[in-house]
């Protein structure tokens, strides 16, 4: 008879044991989560039931009722104001401290400080910095302003600094030999070589703002379309409104996600 | 004509790329109507206010285990929603992606819902549910899980796509069923960028949480909406320093599982 050998075809090893383990935690915990949810007297079926006469109320039967179609489209657009400016705001600012968060220009404590900094920044959610700034500013589009670029910048100094990073020391070195001082080489070759990241991280965070700029509308007073759909919401309880209004919203956000797709195909070529 | 040289035409277009840009951001702030000198003088403002009342003491610390119960809710929520949701994501995706699609109508239409589930913002799913499900945990729970589900179906059709287009083509050659293509190789080689993914949007709902919860009254959200209303300061910024330690928390922890798995 012939010996028999087994050959493992998959063999285990610290990768793919993490992998199981975090799966099964995740099972785990999902299953856990649904025990303690909070009802609150709701059924779930009747809720599940409701959800599809919801939904075609929604997206069949959109009509306004409050507000004009032309309030609507300001509205949509004060939004995308806002989004547009805290992410003009916290660009320009993150511009500067990114230079001072790269390790590769700048002193190494001072890049810890800052990192360290922008990651307190970047853990407290944008919503509880706009509601800070509420207090001294007053409900309204100054702390919404202030709150999100706050968080846009924290966001942007990582995103910047870890551009710079990237980038082909050479170039850096080459500058540094002829002569040049740090100014120059952030201007002659960090600046231009890592354009096209800033650009697309700046973008990213337009399409992010535009919907932080919805939810601030509706959960601290920032105005705008965000502030409609709280009212067709908990006020006026209409669903129909609401649809017209998630259409609107609906159509920027695809018209951006389009025009980020169309950039990122026309860089890879 | 005289022909501009490389560095002035450079330097021009840069300006006028500066310009526009100015003008834009002029033109916003009008039709915002947004106030810089408050903006700016509201900075020290806040810093003033909140070194003098913003932070947790003695009597805020007693409120510590009803926080941390909130905040349970709040993570086991992240959680359940980002798993089921990427779970559907998957199945959705392999009939989705290029490589593995039954149906190219199919996956027109798939990555058509798709679009529409992440393209409405989380917090105008929460108010939408708000309509079936009032203020119960299943309102937030849907709101991440839709937005969750648009977005895991059009990474992970790019996850398969990239990935294991080379092995399936391998299997189908040999004459692998299609059942069999999906187990052996598409699963396998897809589920390290999978889990990675189920991680990232971990991190992503417990921030959405936060500002779902405020709308619907649940969570962690709540427990600051409640404090913060009541002007109870103390205890509100107890709420941001749990936040803050338990998001950096996951953070480090997923980070490590990425770099062990990927």
């Amino acid at each position: 008879m012939q010996p028999t050998t087994t050959i493992i075809v998959r063999p285990w090893n610290a990768a793919t044991l993490i992998l199981r383990i975090t799966i099964i935690s995740l099972v785990i915990i999902t299953g856990y989560a649904f025990t303690t949810f909070n009802t609150r007297g709701v059924d779930f079926w009747a809720g599940v039931d409701m959800l599809g006469s919801n939904f075609s109320a929604l997206l069949l039967t959109p009509y306004l009722k409050n507000i004009t179609f032309d309030v609507m489209v300001h509205n949509l657009f004060i939004t995308i104001g806002l989004g547009f400016l805290t992410t003009i705001f916290g660009a320009a600012i993150a511009l500067g401290l990114a230079l001072l968060a790269a390790q590769n220009l700048a002193p190494r404590w001072l890049t810890i400080i800052i990192k360290g900094l922008t990651a307190f920044v970047r853990a407290v959610p944008t919503v509880l910095w706009v509601l800070i700034f509420a207090v001294s500013a007053g409900l309204g589009s100054v702390a919404a302003v202030l709150g999100m670029t706050f968080h846009s910048a924290g966001y942007l100094i990582k995103a910047y600094s870890e551009s710079f990073e990237e980038i082909d020391n050479g170039t850096n070195e080459a500058h540094k030999a002829s002569g040049a001082n740090w100014l120059q080489i952030v201007f002659k070759a960090v600046l231009t070589s890592s354009a096209t990241a800033l650009l697309s991280w700046t973008f990213l965070r337009f399409e992010i703002n535009f919907s932080t700029a919805i939810a601030m509308g509706a959960a601290a007073g920032a105005g705008g379309i965000g502030y409609d759909m709280f009212m067709a919401s908990g006020f006026y309880l209409n669903l129909h409104e609401m649809g017209a209004f998630t259409y609107a919203v609906l159509a920027f956000a695809i018209v951006l996600e389009a025009g980020a797709t169309r950039y990122k195909a026309s860089l890879s070529k | 004509m005289h022909k501009l040289d490389f560095f002035t035409q450079k330097r021009l277009s840069f300006g006028l790329f500066v310009m526009v840009l100015i003008v834009l951001t002029y033109a916003t702030i009008i039709f915002t109507e947004y106030n810089v000198a408050k903006g700016f003088t509201s900075i020290p403002k806040a810093v003033r206010w909140a070194t003098a009342n913003f932070y947790p003491d003695a009597a805020a610390i007693k409120k510590l285990p009803a926080i941390l119960a909130k905040l349970s809710d709040t993570i086991l929520m992240s959680v359940a929603s980002a798993t089921v949701a990427s779970f559907f994501a998957f199945f959705v995706a392999i009939f989705g992606a290029q490589t593995t699609r039954i149906n190219v109508w199919f996956s027109v239409f798939a990555r058509g819902i798709a679009t529409v589930f992440r393209n409405i913002d989380v917090s105008a799913w929460a108010l939408i549910l708000l309509f079936s499900f009032g203020q119960s945990s299943f309102t937030g729970y849907f709101a991440l899980f839709f937005v969750t589900f648009g977005f895991m179906v059009r990474v992970l059709i790019e996850t398969i796509d990239e990935v294991s287009t080379d092995s399936v083509e391998a299997l189908r050659a040999t004459g692998a069923s299609y059942f069999a293509i999906i187990t052996q190789s598409v699963i396998p080689s897809c589920l390290p960028q999978l889990v990675s993914w189920v991680l990232f949007m971990i991190e992503t709902n417990i921030r959405s949480a936060t500002l779902v919860g405020i709308l619907t009254g649940t969570g962690i959200g709540y427990s600051f909406d409640i404090y913060y209303k009541s002007l109870n300061y103390n205890a509100a910024s107890l709420v941001i320093v749990v936040i803050v330690i338990s998001v950096s928390a996951i953070e480090a922890v997923s980070n490590w599982i990425r770099r062990a798995v990927l």
